[in-house]
């Protein structure tokens, strides 16, 4: 598919202004409405995978009042609650959602290069979401491998949806890896050739800089899940034995025989690993937009920010193993697989020190989405630490397969990328809709979710270390060392759980809310100074930029720079001083 | 300002949960304390870090909050010298974690030269070991020679396993201080075996062989699990590692059968069985068909396997002694007049002989309800209730409902699957909990009819 | 294995970095050194940046796949249950046909370039059916593996065969679809022009056919690889490799 949009399609599209609703809102080929169908879904099928957590939390914290939920359906429900949160929701909102809306926008241009192709990202992302929702349906339900999907007890029975559910799961990931493709293509190359007059790489928002990276790491990492998924749907079909060594299953000695099931689990991570990153660039990028804004100062160390987005991205390439130091493979490989894995934590750290130097110093306001990214850099710096325990390979012997990982990667790649989400949200939302969001409102969400989840996620930290093994459906009093105060902390984290799940309607009301009541926001409320706060109009028209596109004479973060009149200035504001003709800087007295 | 107040709380919060939570390293029971010194270096490198950053977030926060007329942001692009320095300082830092770390792995893979092998199989959902004989050297395996008369696919023709130790129970005994190479297999998905006590673990994976070694330090009973997502029925795949005193563990090993016993002792002789039938004709019926009134199950079509264990377990007191199984008190001295194995595999083979009839249904429920909540129990009894024998699994079809009724009970009250060696019962106490109610087990026997 | 790739991948990593940082060290908060900024209207038209990024994914995908080959093959020794075949002699055939068919593009993009719009579609339409040579002839490939027995989906070998001829395959029809719609457009434009001489070449389909032809070479490229990692590792090989070291230490000794 992606050949022909690349083929057919001239750089200078022209813009045909969509007349009828559904050109304009279902078969769009505008950005900003792609990227709003883009989250709608994401968050949408997040819904669904969140209500998951809740199920199994019950399960976990009141085994015995509770009986909503069979072994099987446990199963299912981690296995769907992971795939569709790190795949579904989070690399679907950050790149398919931000990435699609803010590339464009900062960077001064009108579009995609490829918008019809964009169009087509979306509905293929629609298309896997589907086809994962239909696996909930199949006979025997979705598969409940683990997220990990390894084989061989992906495709072998005692797993549940060992036949219909994991191939709806393959299909389902072959077809995103598509969609994603085609939108990939579309963010790296609309960085590569579209950015504005002026606009040098090395005068892009940080936020570009992170989807930028986030999705050269998507083109080249997902080709590894597509091989993978391809393979193992071979194997179930057909009766290869890629990953398939010769097993007796359920007391039958089947037919295959020397396949390998470590060979997928190199693929899956090589995928994996960088997955992560995807993931967590976006945020990195967007939080350093976020932190500078709000704390009207310059991001501190913006080439060193740059460089270490860059190392991280390289790096991601290289650490894949530290997820298998006890998976069976070579154990001499944990030697080259923990230093490098460490050595990544240097780049990260940088980027830590560098948002704590920026709020340092600075003119701190203490608004809805700063509290969230300051909420980020807590959970992030928890959530980093822990990394180092399991990076280590040592170290990860006695925590891996245990709650301490559990805590870990949700601190690091689940609450720290969400709180990013929800500040980038709140930041946007006047740009998106008009309207301000409710500001109280936002503070209780932001408390209830920051306080709530670090309630869950520290205790499962200990109850790891203590040895508390995941993954598991209950825990019979049978396990010596597992106490009775182990499950007064899962009742804990199962109220706390239940009190974040419920706390996200309030987010979900503000959403609505305030798209029909909020108070109108002009069109830069938060008086900051990267393009997309420089359009013509609020919310920005098909095109953009009205008739002329800007001009960018300086960086991003010129923000209190001694002696301007102003404590920002915006990015396509000339030296001279003057106002660019036709333009509404959104300057509020 | 209430964010700056609220980190300082959570890093103090932190700082003190750490100290005060009741959660921390199972005591340690093998040499590998140096894995727990390298978790404590991590500790404190990152913990000062933690409280550092976080608090100098804090401190940022309330003195540079804005305030109406108060000082404008610093403008300040980047500061080298600084940047260098924190880069210095990560570095010296994450190397002093990695140093030790990677020394201590240097460690783990170097496997002592003494060090006894032992295999552990694994398998959905269970565990069993295999020992090597007087020639100190374990025969060769292979998956095609898996079958029920060989659970551990030993290759008939290697001399060298003829007098492996084989261990079909979850249970093994390991001698004190004496370092162990663990070879794991797998015979169907990936295991891991994981002692917490011992702090080191594998995955176990199919078509391979992997290993870690130790030196158990000191005796007692230690719960082996399964930390690598195996299937349904993952949560319940329990071992236990028992760390004797060398006088101890060679009683534990001569008890153990070696693969050439167990090859001449795979069947029994119907006619002998016979006779030794006609004492339990008088509850279990002549063509141990059941008989409702004297709480007899029906034992014909049950899986010969099943039988002998059952009779064993009630032999040895792991079934029939818990005070409340009034039922299972009546079948042990019965089951204590079987001379030994050899009488339970005659008799077994001669209940295996006999004509099965249907038995009426007693237990009426919902069986399209029971039909849903069978999808459970399935994976290992089977999807027609024929019973599984890799998994350890009964047939269930064709069987007494209101026998199967009651040991359902007996399990979920903890009548049943109670006793420390009762592996094959405590997995399935923990799986009797999936039904929620005396009607779930009604609906579930009535689906059990119709198969 | 895995372990050389790391080792590579670090490597490569660390120099595309370095490349990355030098390139990136302009003070952003100054003001903008001459020529730091390329115009806009200058840049490479972003449909041929897009081709060129979306072959890195095609060579990641089949650098993996074949990673995936060499993995599955070493697993424990030469994994026992490899087990070689000779590759249909129709392979060879195939490979001259896309040959020919990548060597048709080329004259077309050679003739876009003149502005001979007929020479260029006839150029376009025999690399075309080149293209759809070799595609049958990839079918026929398959079919003589199962008439001749060796079809047996367990054995990795001829496993992997068919999963990387069916994936380049893909690869191909993908490209197929596009020169169908290049073609027609072609021809409805010839229409409204009434005459084929007429025809203005535009900008677009200029571009168009060149990517195809670069698109053509490279899934050739990738078609040679393909084919000469299955062609190494059957069992002929072993043969030929034989003849040529006699061939060689035969020629040595002569010589010496």
């Amino acid at each position: 598919m992606a050949y022909v949009a690349i083929a057919d399609r001239d750089h200078e599209h022209e813009l045909h202004d969509p007349q009828s609703f559904i050109r304009k809102y279902i078969w769009s080929q505008d950005h900003k409405v792609i990227a709003i169908q883009y989250a709608v879904v994401a968050i949408a099928i997040g819904l669904v995978a969140l209500v998951m957590s809740v199920l199994m939390r019950l399960q976990l914290g009141f085994p015995d009042t509770f009986k909503l939920i069979t072994p099987d359906h446990y199963y299912q429900f981690i296995t769907m609650h992971g795939m569709i949160m790190v795949i579904y929701l989070l690399t679907a909102l950050f790149l398919g959602g931000f990435g699609n809306y803010l590339i464009p926008l900062m960077l001064g241009s009108r579009d995609m290069v490829f918008p019809y192709m964009n169009m087509l990202s979306f509905w293929f992302y629609l298309l896997a979401v589907l086809v994962l929702v239909a696996g909930l349906f199949v006979p025997g339900g979705p598969t409940g491998a683990g997220w990990t999907l390894y084989p061989p007890q992906a495709i072998l029975p005692g797993t549940p949806g060992a036949t219909w559910g994991i191939i709806c799961m393959l299909a389902s990931l072959a077809i995103f890896i598509v969609a994603f493709t085609m939108g990939g293509l579309n963010y790296v190359t609309t960085v590569l050739q579209a950015r504005c007059r002026g606009m040098t790489f090395m005068r892009m928002p940080l936020s570009v800089w992170g989807i930028f990276s986030a999705s050269i790491l998507g083109l080249l990492a997902f080709p590894a899940l597509f091989v993978s998924a391809i393979m193992m749907t071979l194997d179930s079909v057909v009766g290869t034995s890629f990953f398939l060594p010769a097993v007796s299953s359920m007391g039958e000695n089947l037919k295959h025989s020397g396949g390998s099931p470590l060979l997928f689990q190199h693929l899956f991570w090589f995928f994996g690993h960088p997955e992560v990153y995807i993931v967590a660039l976006p945020a990195f990028g967007i939080v350093s937009d976020l932190l500078s804004t709000h704390a009207r100062r310059n991001i501190f160390g913006y080439r060193m920010m740059v460089w270490a987005i860059l190392a991280i991205a390289c790096l991601s390439f290289v650490v894949w193993a530290h997820h298998m130091y006890i998976s069976g493979m070579n154990p001499y490989f944990g030697f080259f697989f923990a230093t490098t894995t460490l050595i990544i934590a240097v780049p990260t750290a940088i980027k830590v020190y560098n948002w704590v130097l920026t709020i340092w110093r600075g003119d701190v306001h203490l608004t809805v989405p700063m509290l969230f990214a300051i909420g980020f850099i807590f959970t992030f710096v928890n959530g980093g630490l822990t990394g180092l325990f399991l990076g280590n390979v040592t170290v990860d012997v006695p925590l891996s397969g245990t709650y301490f990982v559990v805590a870990h990667f949700h601190m690091v790649m689940g609450v720290s990328p969400i709180l990013v989400v929800f500040g980038a949200i709140y930041h946007w939302y006047p740009k998106i809709t008009g309207r301000m969001f409710d500001e109280r409102l936002g503070k209780i969400h932001f408390w209830a979710t920051f306080l709530g989840t670090y309630a869950i996620y520290l205790p499962m930290h200990y109850l790891g270390i203590l040895g508390v093994p995941r993954r598991y459906y209950a825990y019979s009093d049978s396990i010596d060392f597992i106490s009775p105060s182990v499950h007064i902390a899962n009742e804990w984290i199962s109220i706390s759980a239940v009190f974040v799940a419920a706390v996200q309607l309030i987010f979900l009301f503000n959403l609505v809310w305030s798209y029909f009541h909020g108070k109108p926001a002009g069109g830069n409320p938060w008086r900051a100074t990267s393009l997309e706060w420089q359009t013509p109009d609020t919310p920005p028209k098909h095109g953009n930029w009205g008739k002329d596109l800007p001009v960018v004479h300086r960086w991003a973060y010129d923000y209190n720079v001694p002696g301007a009149p102003n404590d920002f200035i915006p990015q396509n504001q000339p030296p001279d001083g003057s106002v660019p003709a036709g333009r509404d800087h959104g300057v509020k007295a | 300002m209430a964010i700056a107040i609220a980190l300082i709380l959570l890093v103090i919060g932190t700082v003190l949960f750490h100290f005060l939570s009741p959660w921390w390293f199972t005591p340690i029971a093998s040499n590998w304390q140096m894995m727990d010194d390298t978790v404590h270096v991590t500790f404190w490198v990152t913990g000062i870090v933690f409280v550092a950053v976080n608090l100098f977030l804090a401190y940022a926060v309330i003195r540079y909050r804005h305030r109406a007329g108060g000082e404008k942001a610093h403008y300040e692009p980047e500061n080298k010298k600084l940047e260098w320095w924190l880069t210095i300082v990560t570095s010296v830092g994450i190397a002093a974690m990695l140093a030790p770390g990677l020394s201590v792995w240097a460690k783990f893979v170097t496997v002592p030269d003494e060090a006894a092998e032992v295999e552990v199989l694994g398998q959905q959902w269970n565990w069993s070991y295999r020992l090597p004989g007087k020639d100190e050297a374990l025969g060769k395996t292979d998956i095609r020679f898996v079958s029920i008369d060989n659970p551990f696919g030993m290759d008939p023709g290697d001399q060298a396993g003829q007098d492996d130790v084989l261990v079909a129970s979850p249970e093994l005994h390991l001698p004190l201080d004496k370092p162990v190479k663990m070879l794991l297999r797998s015979k169907d998905v990936n295991h891991q075996f994981a002692v917490p006590q011992f702090r080191v673990k594998m995955d176990v994976v199919p078509g391979m062989v992997t290993y870690f070694w130790l030196t158990p330090t000191r005796t007692g009973s230690f719960d082996a699990l399964c930390e690598q997502l195996c299937g349904m029925a993952h949560f319940a795949m329990r071992g236990r590692v028992v760390v004797d005193e060398q006088k101890d563990y060679d009683t534990w090993l001569a008890a153990q059968p070696t693969f050439s016993k167990t090859q001449a002792e795979l069947t029994g002789n119907a006619e002998t069985g016979k006779t030794l039938f006609a004492t339990c004709t008088t509850c279990h019926g002549a063509q141990a068909e059941g008989n409702r009134e004297l709480n007899a199950p029906k034992l014909s079509g049950q899986g010969k396997w099943y039988l002998a264990q059952q009779l064993r377990d009630f032999r040895n007191g792991v079934r029939g002694t818990h005070e409340n199984d009034i039922y299972g008190k009546q079948m042990a001295p019965f089951a204590a007049m079987l001379a030994d194995d050899t009488a339970i595999r005659d008799v077994v083979e001669y209940i295996a002989s006999l004509e099965e009839a249907r038995p009426p249904a007693s237990v009426l429920g919902d069986p399209e309800r029971g039909k849903t909540l069978y999808a459970t129990c399935a994976n290992c009894h089977g999807t027609q209730g024929q019973g599984i024998w890799a998994t350890n699994a009964p047939r269930l079809a064709n069987m007494s409902d209101w026998y199967m009724q009651r040991q359902m009970q007996n399990f979920r009250e903890g009548i049943r699957g109670k006793h420390p060696q009762d592996f094959r019962g405590a997995q399935m106490a923990s799986m009797a909990k999936v039904l929620a109610d005396e009607k779930a087990i009604s609906d579930v026997l009535d689906y059990v009819h119709t198969l | 294995m895995s372990l050389t790739v790391a080792y590579g991948a670090l490597f490569t990593g660390i120099v595309v970095w370095l490349l990355l940082v030098s390139r990136f060290r302009a003070r952003s908060w100054e003001a903008l050194p001459a020529g730091a900024d390329v115009d806009p209207e200058h840049r490479t038209p972003p449909a041929r940046i897009g081709l060129w990024i979306f072959l890195g994914v095609i060579s990641s995908l089949f650098a993996l796949f074949i990673s995936a080959f060499f993995m599955r093959m070493g697993h424990n020794g030469v994994a026992s249950d490899w087990k070689p075949f000779p590759e249909p002699l129709i392979l060879w055939i195939n490979t001259a046909v896309l040959i020919l068919g990548s060597v048709a593009m080329q004259w077309a993009r050679a003739n876009v370039s003149k502005g001979d719009s007929k020479r260029t579609r006839d150029a376009l339409k025999v690399a075309g059916v080149m293209t759809i040579a070799f595609l049958v002839g990839q079918i026929l490939a398959w079919r003589l593996m199962i008439i001749s027995g060796y079809f047996q989906p367990h054995n990795p070998a001829v496993a992997f065969f068919y999963l990387l001829t069916l994936m380049h395959a893909l690869h191909v029809i993908g490209g197929m679809y596009v020169w169908g719609r290049m073609l027609l457009r072609m021809r409805a434009q010839a229409g409204e022009q009434h005459t084929d001489q007429a025809l203005e070449l535009t900008r677009k389909f200029r571009l168009s056919v060149e990517l195809c032809t670069v698109y053509w070479h490279y899934l050739l490229f990738v078609w040679l690889v393909v084919f000469a990692l299955l062609l190494t590792h059957s069992i002929d090989s072993q043969f030929v490799f034989d003849r040529l070291c006699d061939a060689g230490s035969g020629w040595r000794l002569a010589s010496g």
